[in-house]
């Protein structure tokens, strides 16, 4: 349950962007990076409608969903009130450069 | 550290909503504490008028609930009477609802005591059965009343006396309205409107009795009053007396701690009294000369007020316009700004006895300084809004007085008239929302403004054509309380407290040459700004700077990232530039082609001539890019704010009636603007002759060829709000079409609010500010000109860019996928 899986150097992912991961298991994870280099990950689809978080516009540690603007907040997970709802989060971290996630 | 004290008397809506604002800005400086007269938390006084005709309950329009007070760590008092302010100790003196005297000092005080009725100085003006109208109590007492008693007479005609008696008929009484003046509602209406609204109420069982002057009331048997009796001797029976003769701002408290009062308790513009700890909104406070009995200039105190007391010392108070919408049922009645008459003003019109409709507008030096409005009010916040904004509107004066089509657009024509729409109907089409949501909403989360009705209900939020009816139920619901955002003001987003306007303006005067640099250099509130802020800084850094501006892809929604548009499924749509709507059959070919080659689920021809492939994955995005680069094709912008298309008819290349080469021109055009910018998207179209095939009308530039030259239109647009193109000028040829329409643009480019379509720009700035620059003046027409070629200049194709990748790959990088 403990390992990390090696996704890609910190530097593959845009400042304020994000990446999509494709895990065999889980599907597709959006991997992004904020202002203060920090990473996050959750599962790549908006809880209202299944949109592509990945392609949103992210700001603090929030992410706009591109559809109908749903904002989620990266760390837990959680959509921001007054909209309600949840995504699931993937723990990740940074090592030497390297983004390592547990899937 | 310790905290600061901050002591507030009074306990109505101006006060707690200083409290709210404070609370949100500065959370942990204060220990508050709250004396409130009566024994509820907050209400909205507003609305006793629905409750007493027995449309809401007291539950209904509680704003603040005791939880709330608990929640914010409040110490509040209830039925407490402060009596005293001890400024030298700067403590106040309290007694409990249980009659215990409390003590409290202060570091900050804040008197928001509200008003208190007029009471006429007649006899008998304190016998039972004799109120005022003000809190729940008065209001508990007449519905009571209305149980026991027949006769009820309500002195005072103006909005609260009128709203009274309703309440008072629809609760069975026989309910007559004595008033001083001529016609009722005086201060709001003039003598046209309120006569139909004399009538109309009449209809509704109301008796009138006008120019009567209250002589006494007298006293029945059982020791209540029995009667009214005139000055001219005449008399009515009387079980229920209601005085609405106006209000008087409550300043004995003040007066007795010696706080400069003058017709309310005198404060500047950071609603500070003559004593400096001590701050004063709402009914109790006389700002330049006005005490405001309406709520709408109150809450924008609030705001004020709350920013200096979190000693952050920025916003001032300049004092509100003012509009008045009366709260009865089935009668519209809307006034805002004056309309007395006053020299230099002239009237505009529109009187129709048969659909019982009034409307008057006051304009004054092509402004509109007052309008009244009876039967049809729906244009209302419309109104209101021009006049707020002082907007020029000497383009629009002769259809003025007819409204706006803002209300009622696509799917909502005839059902404006927000509040009698029945619950179950669909007001916001994008999003699904219908009334009753929207009103649960507002109930229930205390909502005033479109802002947080939009937050909390997502109406209004997308294509915003149901903006203006969102209005009127907003109005409806929390009445006079809604007062609507001042749009040449408004922020940008919760980011920043700075307008579109400032923040342009700081771009180009400071030279802030990317997004970070303009958040830090403006203070933004925010890291890194919102999904509202950036993509609109990026625009306003790009357009501003051309060629030094960093353009930042994160800042840019996703479709002018991934140059595609997105579906929802995730999946986007490509659509290859056809220029002028013209194609190959190598072009069609190479689309026939890629659509096979990447499984193209849908392919559509589009409304602005060329072909869409729908469904493509975005990791295939730039493999048939590739394909069409070698077929000679570029990217369409078809998902940017942007130039979008420049649709053509055939023209006198072949049609039998054209007079001008209209497809030569459109590719011409097309190919000028190709990767131009823009506030929002800009579509063209090139007619060759006024048979117009080619909809010149509905576009931002419309083009019409005529025998002599070229006829061009302006501010057309088809989407949201159908708007019909004006007429902006007559011109030779095809490369004075290119100038002058090229100009309009660069100036659409450079003044233009991100998301602003032209037809909104030329509807804020007017047509004469445009003709201004584009006409007028040949020499910054040329200017305007240049600049857009300037900022045009060099342009790569963004999909050729991304293929060829200079950057060995990292642009691409945005569209492979990390297998794990």
């Amino acid at each position: 349950m403990n390992d990390w899986t090696l996704i890609c150097a910190l530097a593959d992912v845009p400042v304020l962007g994000a990446r999509v991961v494709e895990s065999s298991l889980k599907g597709r994870i959006a991997l992004f990076r904020n202002s203060a280099d920090q990473v996050f990950a959750v599962h790549d689809k908006c809880p209202h409608k299944g949109g592509p978080l990945s392609q949103g516009i992210v700001h603090g540690s929030t992410v706009t969903c591109p559809l109908h603007s749903w904002k989620i907040q990266l760390e837990d997970g959680q959509v921001a009130a007054p909209d309600v709802g949840c995504v699931t989060p993937f723990p990740v971290k940074i090592e030497d450069g390297q983004v390592y996630m547990q899937l | 550290m310790r905290k600061l004290k901050l002591v507030m008397v009074g306990n109505g809506m101006a006060g707690v909503r200083t409290l709210e604002e404070l609370q949100k800005i500065a959370p942990d400086l204060y220990d508050i504490t709250v004396f409130g007269a009566e024994p509820h938390p907050n209400y909205n006084r507003i609305l006793l008028s629905p409750v007493l005709a027995g449309e809401m309950t007291i539950q209904d329009i509680i704003l603040n609930d005791l939880q709330w007070y608990a929640d914010n760590d409040i110490n509040l008092h209830l039925g407490a009477r402060v009596g005293e302010i001890d400024r030298r100790n700067r403590s106040v003196i309290a007694t409990s609802a249980s009659g215990e005297t409390i003590t409290v000092d202060y570091d900050r005080l804040l008197l928001a005591t509200g008003s208190t009725p007029f009471v006429l100085p007649i006899p008998g003006n304190d016998l039972p059965g004799v109120i005022s109208y003000r809190d729940i109590k008065d209001t508990d007492e007449m519905i009571d009343a209305a149980a026991r008693y027949k006769h009820a007479v309500v002195i005072g005609a103006g909005l609260l006396g009128l709203e009274a008696a309703n309440g008072l008929a629809l609760r069975g009484m026989d309910v007559t309205v004595v008033h001083l003046s001529d016609w009722i509602m005086e201060r709001q209406l003039d003598r046209t409107a309120g006569k139909m609204l004399q009538a109309a109420l009449e209809a509704k069982g109301m008796k009138f009795k006008l120019n009567a002057h209250t002589a006494e009331l007298v006293k029945g048997e059982s020791g209540r009053v029995c009667a009214i009796r005139f000055k001219d001797g005449s008399s009515l029976p009387a079980d229920l007396v209601c005085m609405a003769a106006g209000i008087r701002p409550n300043v004995a408290l003040a007066e007795q701690a010696g706080i400069h009062c003058n017709r309310g308790i005198v404060v500047n513009d950071t609603l500070q009294t003559y004593d400096p700890r001590v701050y004063a909104v709402g009914e109790c406070a006389n700002h330049r000369g006005t005490a405001y009995g309406l709520v709408a200039p109150l809450f924008e105190q609030a705001k004020v007020c709350a920013n200096h007391l979190a000693e952050m010392g920025i916003g001032r108070y300049q004092g509100s316009v003012t509009s008045t919408k009366l709260k009865v049922t089935g009668i519209d009645v809307f006034s805002a700004g004056d309309f007395s008459g006053a020299e230099g003003t002239e009237d505009i019109v529109l009187h129709d006895p048969g659909l019982g409709i009034y409307k008057r507008i006051v304009l004054k030096d092509d402004k509109l300084v007052g309008a009244v409005l009876y039967g049809d009010t729906k244009d209302g916040a419309w109104y209101f809004q021009l006049l707020k904004d002082e907007q020029n509107i000497h383009d629009i004066r002769d259809h003025l007085v007819f409204g706006n089509a803002h209300l009622g657009d696509v799917g909502h024509k005839g059902n404006s008239v927000a509040a009698t729409m029945p619950d179950s109907a669909e007001v916001c089409g994008c999003n699904g929302v219908c009334k009753g949501t929207i009103v649960k909403a507002i109930k229930e989360h205390g909502l005033f403004s479109l802002e947080d009705v939009r937050k909390h209900t997502k109406a209004s939020s997308s294509c915003g054509s149901c903006t203006g009816l969102v209005e009127q139920i907003l109005a409806s619901t929390v009445g006079g309380a809604y007062q609507p955002a001042d749009s040449n003001n408004k922020a940008v987003c919760g980011c920043t407290d700075l307008s579109h306007g400032d923040v342009r303006k700081a771009i180009r005067d400071h030279k802030l040459l990317s997004v970070a640099d303009t958040q830090q250099y403006l203070r933004w509130k925010t890291p890194n700004g919102c999904a509202t802020c950036r993509p609109a800084l990026n625009y306003y850094c790009i357009s501003t700077w051309p060629h030094e501006a960093i353009d930042d892809p994160q800042s840019r929604f996703i479709n002018e990232r991934a140059h595609a548009n997105i579906q929802k499924d995730g999946t986007y749509s490509v659509v290859p530039r056809m220029w002028g709507g013209l194609t190959t059959p190598t072009e069609l070919r190479a689309i026939a082609d890629a659509a096979e080659k990447y499984k193209v689920p849908t392919v559509k021809v589009t409304g602005g001539q060329r072909i869409d492939l729908l469904g493509v994955q975005k990791e295939d995005l730039p493999a048939m890019w590739a394909d069409f680069a070698r077929a000679g094709m570029a990217s369409g912008h078809a998902y940017g704010k942007s130039l979008r298309t420049v649709k053509t008819c055939v023209g006198a290349e072949h049609c039998r009636f054209g007079t001008q080469r209209s497809m030569d021109l459109g590719v011409k055009l097309e190919k000028m603007l190709f990767g131009m910018w823009s506030p929002h998207k800009v579509k063209l179209a090139v007619s060759g002759c006024p048979r117009n095939c080619a909809e010149s009308g509905i576009k931002d530039i419309g083009v019409i060829g005529v025998d002599s030259g070229y006829e061009l239109y302006i501010g057309g647009n088809g989407g949201i709000k159908t708007e019909v193109a004006q007429f902006f000028c007559k011109v030779a040829d095809d490369e004075e079409v290119m100038e002058y329409g090229g100009a309009f643009i660069q100036l659409y480019r450079e003044e233009g609010f991100y998301l602003e379509r032209t037809c909104h720009y030329l509807e804020r700035v007017g047509m004469e500010h445009i003709k201004q620059h584009v006409l007028e003046n040949a020499e910054r027409r040329k200017e305007l000109h240049e600049k857009l070629l300037f900022a045009l200049q060099n342009y790569k194709d963004p999909w050729a860019e991304r293929f060829e990748d200079a950057s060995g790959g990292a642009l691409r990088r945005e569209f492979e996928i990390i297998k794990v």
